[in-house]
């Protein structure tokens, strides 16, 4: 199998892990989870420079989930890696545990606490100004959701990331035009979005958000420009690789019962990586 | 009569310890100017961040240098700071506990005639409700040298508040014992005491003098850490004194007065007025105008003081 071929194998296992945790303790953001995790496995498994035996290594790169409900995707791929074991993912919403619903960083390999929309990418700029104070080569990741792009707040940061000329940051936007209540155009128009990232100053890459060689070329060191921090806007489709979740904002964070839960696992068992 | 500003001497103190400590940040949001940080600016400009008006993004990039080893201090006026920004400074500097140093630049009724958009008369009640945070104000210049490099010892996130305008002396020098968290008494005295916090320290030292000439002995407390509080020193001042005036240059709302009323009637219930701002739009004007027309006077403080001791005698 080669490097792609692993990568969506590595991705339709998380999958079916999200599923797992999502079903066991009837609570998460499914939707949002499915649509951002071949980026996630892309950074975590192509792209980040982290080490889950040294979390806060100083010379680590940043991954910060400015997107923060959606956090099952984040959680499976951290303990994936070994930040903590998967076992720990029992508790996933359980009293007192804290694995909660949303980022924290009381875990290993997580940065931040994050869950309000509209916070990460000012955080980001934040790492990513030390970086450049320290010398450090280090780079910045901040995935946001396209319902989040509403929050003034993320064009602060967008503005304030170009005028500092933060090449070592690099938003991820989970483009999958949906929110809670329907499509991000009808609930509050975000189009035309490459002319809004453009016009702040950044360098803006489109790419398809669920295929392994784009989503890896987009992140590499060779798209940057000196000077100007980068935007990847990833085209996803919400709840992929569930065809019943897929494109339906009912499952931003539905519950399945017993017969979907088992579809799901019949469909993510099905992807051709997994069957070989 | 003191001429220099409080402000003036956070940036003093902190242009002397990054002088050691290159890891010290500051960040002003167009604000340079009225924070005084402008010689901070000119003499580390790789150590200053100019955001733009922009607070939210302000405390969220100050959070994500503290998660990456500097030591941010955001200068920015209290009006906007804490209330634009509330979510930011609960969420990117308490919750996530970053070790963020919030300067709340002209804080309380200091903008004076600007009215209450200017005004920072929520900001105790609203960051003393988040865990996490500590608050701290000076009440003169000395002071205000002593809690910056209090701040600067202290890793965690904190809240300094800080008036525009110089403020008299209440202290002979900055050679005195200061530790936050622990409250200083100021003049000792058992008819009742005044526990109060900045500016108004120097208001409750005349009140007391005048007190005196009429056989009132008057304690006087300056609480500078609001958070935490001395605890010890409040229930002391409830056993020893029997009666307590509180002063804040803030609403009477949930603020320092709801916050000494919080240990005394749970521990030692004793008579107690809490002076401040009522619920309305502060009246513009200066300082000391503004706090007479409330009724925070040296003679205003002694018919408080009498009412207090009336009723403390006739067993309340
Ligand atoms: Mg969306």
């Amino acid at each position: 199998m080669d490097k792609y071929g692993s990568l969506r194998k590595k991705a339709a296992q998380i999958r079916r892990d999200i599923i797992d945790m999502v079903y066991r303790s009837a609570a998460g953001h499914v939707g949002g989870s499915l649509s951002e995790t071949d980026i996630l496995v892309s950074l975590y498994y192509c792209v980040l420079n982290v080490d889950p035996k040294n979390p806060l290594s100083p010379d680590r790169d940043r991954f910060l989930l400015s997107k923060g409900h959606s956090i099952d995707a984040y959680y499976c791929v951290l303990a994936d890696k070994g930040f903590f074991p998967k076992d720990d993912l029992k508790s996933y919403s359980q009293f007192s545990s804290k694995y909660i619903g949303h980022p924290n960083n009381k875990i290993p390999g997580i940065e931040m606490n994050t869950g309000s929309l509209g916070h990460g990418l000012s955080v980001g700029v934040g790492m990513a100004l030390a970086g450049k104070m320290d010398n450090k080569t280090y780079r910045v990741f901040v995935l946001l959701g396209d319902g989040e792009l509403a929050e003034g707040s993320v064009w602060e940061a967008a503005m304030a990331a170009s005028n500092y000329e933060l090449d070592n940051l690099t938003a991820i936007i989970d483009r999958n035009g949906l929110q809670i209540t329907g499509k991000t155009e009808d609930v509050m128009r975000i189009e035309p979005l490459a002319m809004k990232w453009e016009s702040f100053g950044w360098n803006v890459i489109h790419t398809d958000g669920h295929d392994f060689p784009s989503l890896c070329d987009a992140f590499s060191k060779k798209n940057i420009i000196p000077g100007k921090p980068t935007v990847v806007i990833a085209e996803t489709v919400k709840g992929k690789g569930v065809s019943f979740m897929e494109n339906n904002p009912k499952w931003h964070h539905g519950v399945m019962n017993e017969a979907e839960y088992k579809r799901a696992c019949e469909e993510l068992d099905k992807v051709p990586e997994v069957c070989e | 009569m003191n001429t220099i500003h409080n402000r003036r001497v956070v940036c003093e103190t902190l242009i002397e310890l990054s002088e050691k400590d290159r890891d010290i940040v500051v960040l002003c949001s167009d604000s340079r100017g009225s924070a005084s940080m402008a010689p901070f600016a000119e003499k580390f400009p790789s150590q200053f961040i100019e955001t733009g008006i922009a607070e939210q993004n302000i405390v969220g990039i100050a959070a994500g240098l503290a998660a990456s080893g500097k030591k941010p201090y955001v200068a920015s006026p209290a009006c906007f700071l804490t209330t634009r920004a509330a979510e930011q400074i609960k969420i990117d500097v308490a919750y996530s506990n970053t070790n963020v140093k919030l300067l709340g630049i002209s804080a309380g009724i200091s903008y004076g005639a600007l009215g209450m958009t200017h005004h920072s008369l929520q900001d105790i009640a609203l960051l003393r409700a988040i865990p996490g945070i500590l608050i701290a104000v000076a009440a003169d210049r000395h002071e205000a040298k002593r809690l910056t490099e209090a701040f600067n010892e202290y890793t965690g996130p904190a809240y300094m508040r800080i008036g525009r305008n110089p403020v008299e002396d209440v202290y002979d020098s900055d050679d005195y014992d200061f530790q936050l968290g622990k409250a200083i008494t100021m003049r000792d005295g058992n008819s009742l005491s005044i526990i109060t916090f900045g500016e108004t320290v120097k208001t409750a030292l005349e009140a007391a003098e005048l007190m005196s000439t009429g056989g009132i002995d008057c304690r006087v407390i300056n609480m500078h850490t609001i958070k935490p509080l001395d605890n010890d020193c409040i229930l002391k001042a409830a056993n020893e004194t029997g009666a307590i005036i509180t002063i804040e240059e803030h609403s009477i709302f949930g603020g320092f007065g709801a916050a000494v009323a919080e240990t005394v009637v749970q521990n030692c219930p004793v008579p107690m007025k809490i002076m401040g701002i009522p619920d309305e739009p502060a009246v513009p004007g200066k300082s000391r105008e503004v706090f007479a027309y409330y009724g925070i006077s040296p003679e205003n403080l002694c018919i408080e003081a009498e009412k207090l001791i009336k009723m403390k005698k006739n067993g309340w």
